[in-house]
């Protein structure tokens, strides 16, 4: 962003050259704050953590009130009595929740290092803020910011268009009226705000060059200077015949499981959103600590499904130990010349697989509670005895 | 019929400070017709091959250098004329072109092709357009910047290859006059050797009502005091090149060697020569002012006593080494920093003078991949921050143009001015590593060009008259002198990839993608059931009824 400022001092656009690939209002943003971006920095986390909190407050109260209604319907096996969430497990999660992101090393770090990823999280987490208490309008122009800087969020549209369905009481079934209207209402209000927010940048710095610079940089990802994702070095010893291929499925890798996922979880937005969050953290092209701190700060929302996990402990040492070895084996690489570029590519493959097993494994774990809520939890077999559970 | 065209040949030997000697050749072919217009069918002469090079594409100056090794502006002195060490081209083109990136194209092909170099390197990843610097040297009406174009392949390799056609293009070839010294074995056997053909219009006349084209082929060659001399301070003909000179080109009209007997420290004469010059002449050279010793090759007195010319010069008494004269203005550039991530590059530029300060243009091209940060550029000058007065800068694209920084830079008096801007080295796809990917990548060298005072004041004088080596640049006025001077050129090295890797990382990568594709696809597509106890396959019963053998609980 200095150098964007600094280009733009000069007389040259900033989108001239390579270095640059942050949206014009980031560039206006920071012409004013420039000289305080420590202190924006933590106030962007600050605030990001307080919008977390009362998001997940008025979520608990969404869940509770849920939970009630559906066992005075009497949904719920008669022996489930120790699955369901009660208020006072409930009482401390938001704060625990501010706190896990506050706290959170990689929020630090992002924090340390003044990277804008700091702003697109306090954006995402007043989008969410913005879903969660209801209001459309809002939830939909943070959607669009956040989808302006980095193209990603444009995924969140659906869990947060299914639980505003959900808390309107429009059933979502495909031939619904009312369904049809509420979705063109929602996504013309995000498309609006979208061209509102495109044709502003237009008009801050006179050209269309960012177009090119920031969203042709996401999906083209011509730079492939290493970070914590998986695709630096797959397209560094990318055969050059393949690469155009290559880009497209691994863009289309992000975008794809949202409508498989909104399929299954269309009774439970936030957990989609928390899912979806992950994937794009985990697959976008740059990806950066602080979009893994973002989703973890959820972590606490689930800590009843702890009973489900299966393979935790493994993982949080996976996580663990891959933070710790990042910076070793990138000095080994660059500074030393003792390691080569494998060492570091390992561990991103192994902190990648950390994340992505401990998603799915929270997802089992909520999968599974969902049915022993609706099965009962001592199940029996038809002789009688103790059952398992699979996955068929 | 009238000949249109002239030859003129000319060596200037100078001895240098470190004991090293300069030889400079110049052939000039001055040819009285209009390259543009006009179909030109006889050649006589000008070479075909760049005289239809210049019609066809519409050139209007042509610089070609090929340059192997560094010019040590700071023990040599101020070179006569300097090239970066590799290949270096610029051209001005004419505004008649309309499409001057293909133009470009095309003739840095066809240079290729006839200089043997692999000028085809040359693309839109090494070639600039720069504002302020390389302003035409000939003839010019308008300078469009837009219809330069400047180059520079710092990775090349000069050899007998780009020597023998170079000499081709000369009208005697090597085998009369000057040229006969020019031996490969002896040129290649040097500190620095640089070989440049310039092709500009010229005014024909004091008039100027007509425009002549004017083609010269210069050579520098530095020969080494311990490799060339044996450790000994006399030089002769045929101690630097092993031949000695037998005639004269019977095409040219002028052909005379220059030895640069200048006292120095002004006191009497330290270097004699032998055999005697035919004139001595005085000149006034980058403002210094200088005594050659000529021998005119067509005089008919020269070879009268013997059939060969062997030029010697000899030391009178030993020179004082502590002595050397420190040129007014030198610079030095270097890459600092550690590690592969980011680095820095230094320019330091000295300006030697005691009282007067002079402005001078720094033109740096730096390759894409060394990610220039322009908000860390500093010129600290006496330890106070200098700004430029013009500052001209173009970021790279990937793999698109390189970086282009022109800076208006004013010196102060005895001074040291230094430059430095941060980069970040890029990590690039492993097929765009050359073959020795841990030797580096070069960096060529940054321009300076500036009008240096002189110590005393020059006369302008008539261009045919004086000779060559006085009139490559146009002297605006007599108190100062143009130079363009180079810095050295850089090796940086990048962060490697693992080579021989492709495959495994393919496949490493997409099995973690199919971990989460597996994963999810379990989660999304498949639903908790209650399991159905079976009796087991045949493998459980087999290893049931082993275990009753061993009398363990069956599974």
């Amino acid at each position: 962003v200095v150098e964007g400022l600094a280009l733009l001092d000069l007389g040259v656009s900033p989108y001239s050259g390579a270095i640059f690939h942050e949206t014009p209002l980031i560039i206006y943003l920071f012409h004013f704050l420039i000289e305080y971006a420590e202190l924006v920095f933590m106030i962007t986390d600050v605030l990001t953590a307080v919008a977390l909190y009362l998001a997940i407050q008025d979520f608990n109260k969404v869940v509770f009130k849920k939970q009630k209604l559906l066992i005075e319907l009497d949904k719920y096996a008669p022996d489930v009595a120790e699955l369901i969430q009660t208020p006072m497990e409930m009482h401390y999660i938001p704060l625990k929740v501010a706190v896990f992101y506050l706290l959170n090393p990689y929020t630090v770090m992002s924090c340390v290092a003044k990277s804008t990823c700091a702003i697109n999280n306090s954006v995402i987490a007043f989008f969410i803020l913005a879903t969660i208490k209801g209001s459309a309008f809002l939830s939909a122009v943070f959607l669009a910011l956040a989808t302006y800087q980095s193209l990603y969020p444009l995924t969140l549209f659906a869990p947060a268009l299914l639980y505003l369905l959900q808390r309107q009481f429009i059933p979502i079934k495909l031939k619904s009226k009312s369904f049809w209207l509420y979705t063109m209402q929602y996504a013309s209000l995000y498309l609006c705000s979208l061209v509102v927010i495109i044709c502003l940048s237009f008009f801050l710095l006179n050209s269309w060059d960012f177009i090119p610079s920031v969203y042709g940089f996401i999906l083209s990802v011509p730079d492939l200077t290493p970070n914590i994702g998986l695709f630096w070095y797959f397209f560094a010893e990318m055969f050059e015949h393949f690469s155009l291929f290559f880009v497209c499925v691994f863009q289309i890798n992000v975008f794809f499981y949202t409508i498989p996922l909104a399929i299954k979880l269309k009774e439970h937005p936030v957990f989609f959103m928390f899912v979806q969050l992950a994937i794009i953290s985990i697959f976008k092209s740059y990806p950066t600590v602080g979009d893994v701190a973002l989703y973890m700060a959820f972590l606490p929302v689930w800590s009843h499904l702890y009973r489900f996990l299966r393979n935790i402990f493994i993982l949080s040492c996976v996580l663990i130990f891959c933070s710790f070895l990042f910076p070793v084996l990138w000095h080994l690489w660059i500074y030393a010349g003792s390691a080569n570029s494998n060492f570091y590519y390992a561990i991103t493959l192994t902190f990648n697989i950390g994340q992505i097993l401990l998603v799915s494994d929270y997802f089992y774990a909520f999968l599974r509670r969902e049915y022993y809520l609706t099965h009962g939890l001592h199940l029996t077999r038809q002789d009688g005895t103790e059952a398992m559970l699979v996955l068929k | 019929r009238e000949r249109r065209d002239t030859l003129r040949e000319e060596l200037l030997l100078s001895p240098l400070p470190t004991g090293d000697v300069a030889a400079t050749f110049q052939f000039r072919t001055r040819w009285d017709a209009d390259l543009q217009r006009g179909a030109v069918s006889h050649y006589r002469l000008f070479p075909k091959a760049l005289g239809r090079l210049v019609a066809a594409l519409g050139v209007r100056e042509l610089h070609l250098a090929l340059t192997q090794g560094f010019w040590r502006t700071r023990y040599w002195g101020q070179p006569p004329l300097q090239a970066p060490a590799g290949a270096e081209l610029w051209v001005w083109f004419q505004p008649t072109v309309t499409d001057v990136d293909k133009a470009w194209k095309e003739l840095s092909n066809i240079l290729s092709g006839i200089f043997c170099a692999s000028l085809n390197f040359i693309d839109s990843t090494n070639t600039v357009i720069p504002t302020a610097s390389f302003k035409p040297l000939g003839l010019a009406n308008g300078t469009d910047h837009h219809l330069l174009r400047y180059a520079v392949l710092p990775r090349e390799v000069v050899c007998t290859e780009n020597l023998t056609p170079w000499k081709k293009l000369l009208p005697c070839g090597s085998k009369a006059g000057l040229a006969v010294l020019l031996k490969a074995e002896r040129l290649f056997h040097s500190s620095y050797h640089s070989q440049a053909v310039h092709i500009r219009p010229v005014c024909r006349d004091a008039s100027c009502l007509a425009v002549s084209w004017e083609l010269r082929q210069t050579l520098t060659v530095v020969f080494d005091f311990f490799s060339s001399g044996q450790g000994k301070k006399d030089w002769s003909l045929f101690k630097m090149f092993s031949r000695t000179l037998t005639d004269t080109c019977p095409l040219a009209s002028q052909s005379k060697v220059y030895v640069d007997i200048s006292p120095k420290n002004k006191e009497k004469e330290l270097l004699e020569v032998s055999p005697p010059p035919t004139s001595v002449h005085e000149a006034i050279v980058q403002g210094d002012k200088k005594t050659y010793a000529v021998y005119d090759l067509q005089s008919p007195s020269l070879f009268n006593t013997s059939r060969s010319l062997n030029v010697q010069l000899k030391w009178k008494r030993p020179q004082d080494s502590s002595e050397m004269p420190i040129p007014t203005l030198h610079a030095q550039r270097y890459v600092g920093g550690y590690g592969l991530q980011t680095g820095e590059i230094c320019t330091l530029i000295y300006n030697t003078h005691p009282y007067r300060a002079f402005p001078v243009i720094l033109l740096e091209t730096v390759p894409w991949y060394l990610r220039l940060y322009v908000h860390t550029l500093t010129i600290i000058t006496k330890g106070k921050e200098n700004k430029p007065s013009y500052i001209h800068y173009q970021p790279a694209q990937d793999r698109r143009r390189p970086h282009l920084l022109e800076m208006l830079i004013q010196l102060p008096a005895n001074s040291v001015t230094k430059i430095t801007i941060e980069f970040e080295r890029a990590l690039l796809k492993w097929t765009e590593y050359p073959p020795d990917p841990n030797h580096g990548f070069y960096v060529g060298s940054s321009v300076l060009s500036a009008l240096v005072p002189s110590v005393t004041a020059m006369k302008d004088m008539d261009v045919e008259q004086s000779p060559l080596f006085t009139s490559l640049f146009p002297s605006s006025d007599g108190s100062s002198y143009f130079v363009r001077l180079y810095t050295e050129p850089l090796l940086v090295n990048l962060p490697t990839p693992d080579f021989s890797m492709p495959y495994n990382v393919i496949c490493l990568t997409c099995t973690v993608v199919a971990v989460c594709y597996g994963s999810f696809y379990n989660l999304l597509t498949r639903t908790f059931h209650v399991e159905e106890p079976s009796r087991g396959g045949l493998a459980k019963r087999l290893a049931n009824v082993i275990r009753k053998f061993r009398g363990v609980p069956p599974l």
